[in-house]
Parts: C-alpha cells; sequence; structure tokens
C-alpha cells in the first residue's frame, strides 16, 4: 500500500457549544475517489472546510504528505497542493472564462509583480485554455462566465481548482443545482479527472456516487460511523438506519 | 459542459479583443496626456486646470483601490493631506529643495497609508470604510491640535515656490501656464504607474480580490497582503496629488485633511466611472467646472452638484466615462 495522502487524526470541530465533528480519523491514499455522504448537518461541510483550510480544527491534526497542516494559512493550502471547489458556485462572475482560469494559474507564478504585463505569461494562457478544454469550455472562453449556464459554471469551477495541478481535489456538491443531463455530463468530467488524482467529494445524489467511488465515508451527528466500498455502505445497517432509510428512496 | 472544441494556441492577436475600445485601452496612458496637454486651453482659467490635475490624480489613484480592488476607503484625505503638509513643512520650514519636499511628501503619505491599510484592510464591508474614516478623522485631529507645525485651523502658510529649476533652465513657477505643465509631468508619471499596476499580474490579482475574495484566496492569493499593497500604493498616488497641491496653492488648507475631502473624491470617482481607469479623472474634470461654473450662479451650487450626482448614481451607475465605452465606443 502506497503511503497516504492525506492523514486525519482525530479531528474535532466545535461552534461554541456546538460539536460539528467529533473524533474524525481517516486516511485518503493517492488515485482513488472517496466520497463523504451524510444527513444535513451530519458535518461534511465542516469537515471539507477543515481539509481545505478555511477552518483550523478545535482538535486533532491533518497531515498532508506527512506534513502537519497546522498554522498554514488558507491561501497556502492550493500551493501545497489542496484545492477545492465550493457547495454554491464560486467563480469571478464578471472576468472573462478565460481570465477566470488564467489569474487562478497566476496565483501559482505571479502575485505581486507590478512591472510586467499579465499577458506576457504565454505559458499560463496556454494552461488556462488545455484547462478549459479539459472540463469542455473552449469554445466559451471569451465569454463573461456570469453568463454561463449553471453546469457550464460548475465546470468552470473545477476547471479553476483544477489549474494549479493539485493531488488532492476536495469537490462539494459538484452536481449541486444540476439536471440529470448536465449531472451526466458533469460524472463523465470527474471519472476522466479521477484517472490523474486523489479526489473527496461531497455529494448527495446517491446513484451516482455508488457508481463513481471507490470507497465512502459516512458522517453522522460529526462521528465518523462507516467507512468502505460502495458495497459494505449500502448493506451496512447502522448506515441504512441514519441516512439510507429516511426516505431517501434509492440504494 | 458539452461544447467542447480542439485547443489550438491561438495566436496572440487572435487572443485580444479588437475595435475602438481596445484601442482606447492600449494607448491610455499617451491618449490621457494628450488629454492633459491640451485641457488647460479648453477650460475657463488655468487654476482650474490645474485642480482638475490635481484631483484626477487623486481620484485615479483612489480607484486603484475602489474600483478595482472593490474597497471603498472614506479616508483617503488623509493621504492627500499628510503629502501637502509634509511637503509645506519640508520646504517651510527646514528649506529643503522642492523636489526633495515632493519626494518626502509622497514617501510619508506611503508610510501613512501602510499603517492606515494595515488596520482598516483587516476588516470588510462597512467596518472597513469605518475604520479608514476613524482614522483619517484622528490624522485631522492631528493636524488639527499641532498649530506650531501644521498652521492649526489656519492652514499652513509660507513655502512659496517661486521658481522651479529644471536642467538648468530656471522656470518660473508662479506663472499659471509654466505651473500646469510642471505639474503635469507629476500627473502624466502618476497616470503611466497606475496604468502599469492595472497592467500587471497584481492588477489582474485585484481584480480576483474584488470579483470574489473567497475564491480569490482559494486560488492561492493572499487577500490581506494584496489589498494591503494596493491600499498603500493608492495612498501613495493620493499624497502626491496633495503635493501637488501644496506646490500649486503655496498654502495647505485644514479641510484638505477633512472627512468631505474624502466623500469628495468618492464623488468625484463615482461620478465619471469607477470602472474605467480615465473616468476618474473625467469625474474630477467634471465635479470642478460644476463647481465653478455653478458657483457663479448660486452660493447653493452644492445642491445642483449634488443632485446631479445622486442622478448618475440611480441611472448611470457607470459614470460618465463608464457609460460612454460601454454604449458610445464599440
Amino acid at each position: 500500500m502506497s503511503a497516504p495522502l492525506l492523514a486525519v487524526e482525530n479531528v474535532g470541530m466545535k461552534f461554541g457549544g456546538f460539536v460539528a465533528l467529533q473524533g474524525v480519523t481517516t486516511e485518503f491514499r493517492p488515485g482513488r475517489v472517496t466520497s463523504i455522504i451524510g444527513p444535513n448537518g451530519a458535518g461534511k461541510s465542516t469537515f471539507f472546510n477543515v481539509l481545505s483550510g478555511v477552518l483550523s480544527p478545535s482538535t486533532g491534526t491533518v497531515r498532508f504528505k506527512g506534513q502537519d497542516l497546522k498554522g498554514t494559512r488558507q491561501h497556502e493550502f492550493v500551493h501545497r497542493g489542496i484545492a477545492r471547489s465550493y457547495q454554491i458556485t464560486n467563480i469571478f462572475p464578471d472576468l472573462s472564462v478565460h481570465e477566470n482560469v488564467r489569474v487562478a494559474a497566476q496565483a501559482g507564478r505571479s502575485r505581486y509583480n507590478i512591472w510586467t504585463n499579465r499577458n506576457r505569461f504565454d505559458e499560463l494562457d496556454a494552461r488556462a485554455d488545455k484547462a478549459l478544454e479539459s472540463v469542455g469550455l473552449f469554445a466559451k472562453r471569451n465569454e463573461t462566465a456570469k453568463f454561463l449556464a449553471h453546469g457550464q459554471q460548475r465546470a468552470l469551477e473545477i476547471a479553476i481548482a483544477l489549474i494549479s495541478g493539485p493531488e488532492l481535489l476536495l469537490l462539494d456538491e459538484p452536481t449541486a443545482g444540476m439536471g440529470p443531463e448536465e449531472t451526466k455530463d458533469m460524472v463523465a468530467l470527474l471519472e476522466r479527472l479521477a484517472a490523474e488524482r486523489t479526489i473527496l467529494l461531497v455529494e448527495h445524489k446517491m446513484k451516482m456516487i455508488l457508481g463513481l467511488s471507490d470507497r465512502i465515508l459516512v458522517l453522522h451527528h460529526g462521528q465518523l460511523i462507516a467507512d468502505g466500498t460502495p458495497h459494505d455502505i449500502q448493506t451496512d445497517p447502522e448506515v441504512r438506519r441514519v441516512y439510507l432509510g429516511q426516505n431517501h428512496g434509492y440504494a | 459542459m458539452n461544447s467542447s472544441s480542439v485547443a489550438a494556441p491561438l495566436p496572440a492577436a487572435a487572443r485580444k479583443p479588437a475595435g475602438l475600445k481596445a484601442a482606447l485601452t492600449k494607448y491610455r496612458v499617451p491618449l490621457s496626456i494628450l488629454a492633459l496637454c491640451i485641457l488647460p486651453w479648453l477650460l475657463p482659467s488655468k487654476a482650474l486646470a490645474v485642480n482638475v490635475l490635481i484631483y484626477g490624480v487623486v481620484c485615479v489613484g483612489y480607484n486603484l483601490l475602489f474600483g478595482y480592488t472593490g474597497l471603498l476607503s472614506f479616508g483617503h484625505a488623509a493621504f492627500f493631506g499628510a503629502g501637502a503638509y509634509i511637503t509645506g513643512i519640508a520646504i517651510g520650514q527646514f528649506g529643503v529643495p522642492w523636489y526633495l519636499a515632493v519626494l518626502m511628501g509622497i514617501a510619508g503619505g506611503a508610510v501613512l497609508a501602510f499603517i492606515i491599510g494595515g488596520m482598516s484592510t483587516r476588516t470588510r464591508g462597512i467596518y472597513f470604510s469605518m475604520v479608514t474614516l476613524a482614522l483619517a478623522q484622528l490624522v485631522y485631529y492631528v493636524a488639527l491640535q499641532t498649530p506650531s507645525w501644521t498652521g492649526g485651523e489656519n492652514g499652513l502658510r509660507g513655502f512659496t515656490v517661486n521658481k522651479i529649476n529644471l536642467f538648468g533652465f530656471d522656470i518660473n513657477f508662479l506663472d499659471p501656464v509654466n505651473k500646469y505643465y510642471v505639474l503635469m509631468v507629476f500627473a502624466a508619471l502618476a497616470l503611466w504607474l497606475v496604468s502599469r499596476i492595472l497592467n500587471s499580474p497584481f492588477g489582474a490579482a485585484i481584480e480576483a480580490i474584488r470579483e470574489n475574495e473567497r475564491r480569490a484566496r482559494t486560488c492561492g492569493y493572499d487577500v490581506e497582503r494584496t489589498k494591503l499593497l494596493a491600499f498603500t500604493l493608492s495612498g501613495t498616488i493620493c499624497a502626491l496629488g496633495g503635493t501637488m497641491s501644496a506646490l500649486h496653492l503655496a498654502f495647505v488648507p485644514l479641510e484638505s485633511m477633512h472627512y468631505l475631502t474624502s466623500g469628495m473624491i468618492v464623488m468625484m470617482t463615482l461620478l465619471g466611472g469607477a470602472s474605467s481607469f480615465f473616468g476618474p479623472f473625467i469625474g474630477a474634470l467634471v465635479f470642478l467646472l460644476m463647481e465653478d461654473v455653478f458657483s457663479l450662479w448660486t452660493s447653493h451650487w452644492q445642491i445642483i452638484v449634488g443632485s446631479i450626482f445622486v442622478l448618475f448614481v440611480l441611472f448611470l451607475p457607470k459614470g460618465i466615462w463608464g457609460t460612454f465605452l460601454s454604449r458610445v465606443v464599440r
């Protein structure tokens, strides 16, 4: 077995008196798709926010490639190799589609330089175009991002996250608000992406998760209650009780 | 999602939008300087032209923070005033040559902007505006309470620059045309610098922060540090405007530090258009021209200017120049 890419040890998160996460311990190895599921309020988003540096855990440690991430500021996460997308579409609305990705790429190269022209970086332009192509948005490169369809904006956000070449990609409900057709495209995209990197997903669409994931974690009341292959999870009685049985109608 | 096509690297020319607007953007610095060259011959008085030059520089510098970084500061009069006072004190009380006094004014404004920016850019939204306002008022009261340095409420006097020696030539600085063209060199430098910044990778970073702060942070930009740098650069250019004002008037009114001056800078910028490079300059021009014309008719000219301002905010939020760019050109 390869060394873990990300090791989470006894992580807990408290907001005042509310315990959002408690004693979460797990590891993520390279090159797999892991989904995190759980009822609303189970702590999935909090867990993601801890892994991407938005929140600093109250207790426990998170190690990325063996290094403790404690004290790492949020903007440094992407430079370490952890990129993410958000549940609610989070792009640069008034910039062109191309500039959305280009400016994200530029963050890895030049952040404070005022003496060169930003369009001198041909390599960034080319990389941005390549990323747009990989998510199927190359034809829209000159359009203003806010005028894209919802599914295209979601894809753009993934291109923005991808451009840094992350080893670990955290996707918070990439198909949120999508219709069946758009969801199908997104799943195909995720399958292509998964061939090259480690992906962590938060999702609600069970059918999609079962087909896409190598492994599923189940959170409930901030605690990890199950961890296994899609088949294990489907047959786990505890999971069926707290989640699948709650009139979600699938599995 | 399904609109995929082949991503052949495009030739550089095909990537850039063509047309008049693109040309206006590409040559914005030489075109702006050209406009400045003819400006004094189009306005009723040379003194008004110098004022336009000064407030134009201040507003273009202010807009680096307001229009491009998306931070509404109500405290930029502090940097304008600091530049003016430091230049005036250096010349009047220490006999420093005018060019060194200008540099000192700019440097002093930069340090002040760094300090105030360091405290205010930690906050967001309305709190940012309020912190800049409060800190700038603090600076105002320091100027008011140290009359031995600043002249207190009477303002600072006694540092008239009569002539300026440039490359062996003595230039009579009391002549309004000479004064305009000497100060225009500073304005041209400021415009070039702001354009330089907007074209740079840093310019792309501040736009990203304006568009979506959280996304910019997730992309790997240190938002706090970037904002502080933008704040400092913006304040530094306002300080340059202040030193120009001191040289022009040979006087620093206490009001130059007052929050009403900060408010006027915001108004001018919005009037001209915060979304464009040259808009704030146009805003300063129109505002001062309206003041000049309407104050001849009535002492209540501010009612007219205020009404026009409100109409612009309500119906033409892109301002004069921004509206022109988006409707007429293209």
